[in-house]
């Protein structure tokens, strides 16, 4: 029964993984550029939910709406000024620029409010646990899980049955055969980044209720693990952020269980590795050509 | 032509002895108590930097691999070098030695699987094997874990010095010989390299390990200057401070890569009771940096190449080509 109980932590932690994978890999499928910055803007949505539910006294779910709301105003400004200017530039500089902005935001947001933690209250969600089989599975665990799968779900929604999604599927294709369609390749960037925004600030107020503890260096590691589970799918493929953020949650809560919980950390970048090295496309990834 | 090698010998040569006499009276100064111990300070604190930032510019500058896990090498070398001085009580030249070739095999073994990579996907898994190095140590009871390990100062203005000059020559030597021109070649278009018959993989790895070998010396050099070392510090920021020094300077310039060192040490140091307000200042010069100028402050060109402005391009380094690093 403990592994099945893992099991259930890594899903939710999984869920998480996923949905900052999920801006990732729409991203980098639209405009080729790793946003270092997403996992910051991960951290501005806990602190948003966070301000929220204990200065404004709200909910959870209108929490995180706010959140996700602010959160994509953050996505397109940060690709309106620091990342638009570069988008014919060298990869190096586009990655570059990324890490500066990612910088920028954490310590930023140092400067302006210290940097000092924060805790969620524990009381937005009623804490009960329903035992199925012999496992505990909390409230929070489900609400976690629901969400994130309404959000995926409506995601595809968005992608495969929308205007909007259909010129993102066409940009991701071929940016200039798009253009020449009469597709407003700008504003369509400019959605993605909204849209990957929007759930990496979900990702941040769900991340806040489950652990409690924010602080604004926070974006860091889960961040760079997200792009990991990203890779892992295949970059760029939507289902596979899907599966490679849960497959990566569930390889943690494993090795933590098996007694390394120290070495968690280091698990996401050896899966990494080993991904790059055997099948660099990822998992859901087909091979292509390099073209000279 | 005879003429020609006689002058740069004679250029070589003369730049030695300059540095040699800077060296000394440095060496003068520091014992003769004319610095004080801050600007003695600063002035390790730049030597190390030099070092760290030649060594990533020979990586990302002359081969073209954007590796942002440097901090990995320094902290091998740290920990090799501070367990060969302090555990086993050997003379502190060994720990240097041993600093670098125990990053110098880190590289390798990093290098060989990861260098196969391109671009972005180099960057992560060089930042990813940066972290995996830091989670190691943080976990290893044998070098104290968290809390670090004690090392006393051994670090001295001649073994730096030495260090920073040996560093220097090594690598401005490897850019000038054939395995430099293979490198460059390769920075500048893979596909064409490989097709005029250049073992992509062999150059790119002997730069990494070169590079790598010089991050661990800087690795000793930094663990004999500080009394402790912890895995925190060898994190991820750390390998941004670095890049951003060979960034900022203009890839492809190991002088703009000194330069930046020097200049962002100082900065460093007067800022250093605002960390959050460096790394503001840092974030945001890297961002506008890449807006308006992306091949950084001296491009691909050398601080001599100035000098002598008027005479033939020289080609490799010093020519004009433009920024084509990626």
């Amino acid at each position: 029964m403990e592994i099945i109980q893992q099991l259930v932590n890594g899903v939710s932690l999984g869920s998480i993984y996923a949905l900052i994978a999920l801006g990732y890999t729409m991203v980098y499928g639209i405009v080729k550029l790793i946003n270092f910055a997403h996992g910051d803007v991960f951290m501005v949505g806990a602190f948003i939910g966070f301000y929220s539910i204990t200065v404004f006294d709200l909910g959870f779910f209108p929490a995180l709406l706010i959140s996700m709301t602010a959160c994509a105003v953050l996505g397109v400004l940060i690709e309106r000024i620091a990342y638009k200017p570069l988008r014919n530039a060298t990869r190096i500089a586009a990655l570059i620029t990324a890490i500066g902005v990612s910088l920028f935001i954490e310590y930023g947001t140092i400067f302006v409010r210290g940097a000092q933690p924060e805790a969620y209250p524990g009381n937005i969600i009623p804490a009960k646990s329903i035992e199925i089989l012999g496992v505990k599975i909390s409230t929070q665990s489900l609400l976690i899980l629901g969400t994130s799968l309404f959000l995926m779900v409506l995601l595809q929604f968005i992608v495969h049955k929308t205007k909007i999604g259909k010129a993102m599927r066409a940009v991701s294709h071929d940016m200039d055969a798009a253009r020449l369609m009469g597709i407003n390749v700008n504003n369509t960037i400019s959605a993605t980044f909204a849209i990957g925004s929007a759930l990496a600030g979900a990702a941040g107020v769900i991340f806040g209720v489950y652990y409690t503890k924010i602080e604004p260096l926070m974006g860091i590691i889960p961040g760079l693990k997200a792009f990991v589970a990203a890779v892992l799918g295949g970059i760029g493929i939507i289902p596979g952020a899907m599966a490679g953020g849960l497959l990566l949650g569930v390889i943690e809560s494993l090795v933590s269980a098996a007694g390394f919980s120290l070495w968690r950390d280091g698990v996401a970048f050896v899966v990494l590795i080993l991904i790059l090295i055997f099948r660099p496309a990822g998992l859901f990834g087909k091979n292509i050509r390099e073209k000279v | 032509m005879a003429v020609n090698i006689f002058k740069n010998a004679r250029g070589f040569w003369t730049s030695i002895v300059l540095a040699v006499i800077f060296g000394v009276i440095m060496q003068f100064l520091i014992t003769g108590g004319t610095l004080n111990a801050f600007y003695v300070n600063t002035l390790f604190f730049i030597g190390i930097n030099i070092i760290l930032a030649v060594s990533l510019h020979l990586i990302i500058g002359i081969t073209g691999q954007f590796s942002i896990g440097h901090a990995g090498f320094l902290a091998v070398g740290a920990y090799a070098s501070a367990i060969i001085t302090m555990k086993l009580q050997l003379p502190f030249w060994l720990g240097i030695m041993t600093g670098g070739v125990a990053a110098a095999i880190a590289g390798l073994i990093i290098g060989i699987p990861t260098l196969r990579l391109k671009g972005d996907y180099l960057a992560i898994a060089t930042l990813g094997f940066g972290e995996i190095v830091r989670i190691v140590f943080l976990n290893m009871d044998y070098v104290g874990g968290a809390s670090g390990m004690t090392v006393s100062h051994l670090t001295t203005w001649p073994w730096l010095f030495g260090c920073v000059l040996l560093t220097i020559l090594v690598i401005v030597n490897f850019t000038n010989s054939t395995y430099g021109r293979a490198c460059i070649s390769i920075r500048e278009n893979e596909i064409a390299a490989d097709a005029m018959g250049i073992n992509t993989t062999y150059y790119k790895v002997t730069a990494f390990v070169i590079g790598s070998f010089f991050a661990g010396i800087a690795g000793a050099l930094y663990a004999h200057n500080f009394y402790i070392i912890q895995p925190t510090n060898f994190g991820f920021l750390k390998s941004f401070d670095i890049l951003i020094f060979v960034v900022l300077g203009g890839l492809g310039s190991m002088s703009g890569a000194m330069i930046a060192a020097i200049f962002l040490t100082i900065i460093s140091t007067f800022l250093q009771s605002y960390p959050e307000v460096r790394m503001v200042i840092y974030s945001l010069v890297l961002i506008i940096m890449m807006i308006y100028r992306p091949q950084g402050l001296l491009g691909t060109r050398e601080i001599t190449s100035f000098l002598k402005a008027g005479k033939s391009a020289k080609g490799g380094v010093n020519s004009d080509s433009k920024n084509t690093v990626a």
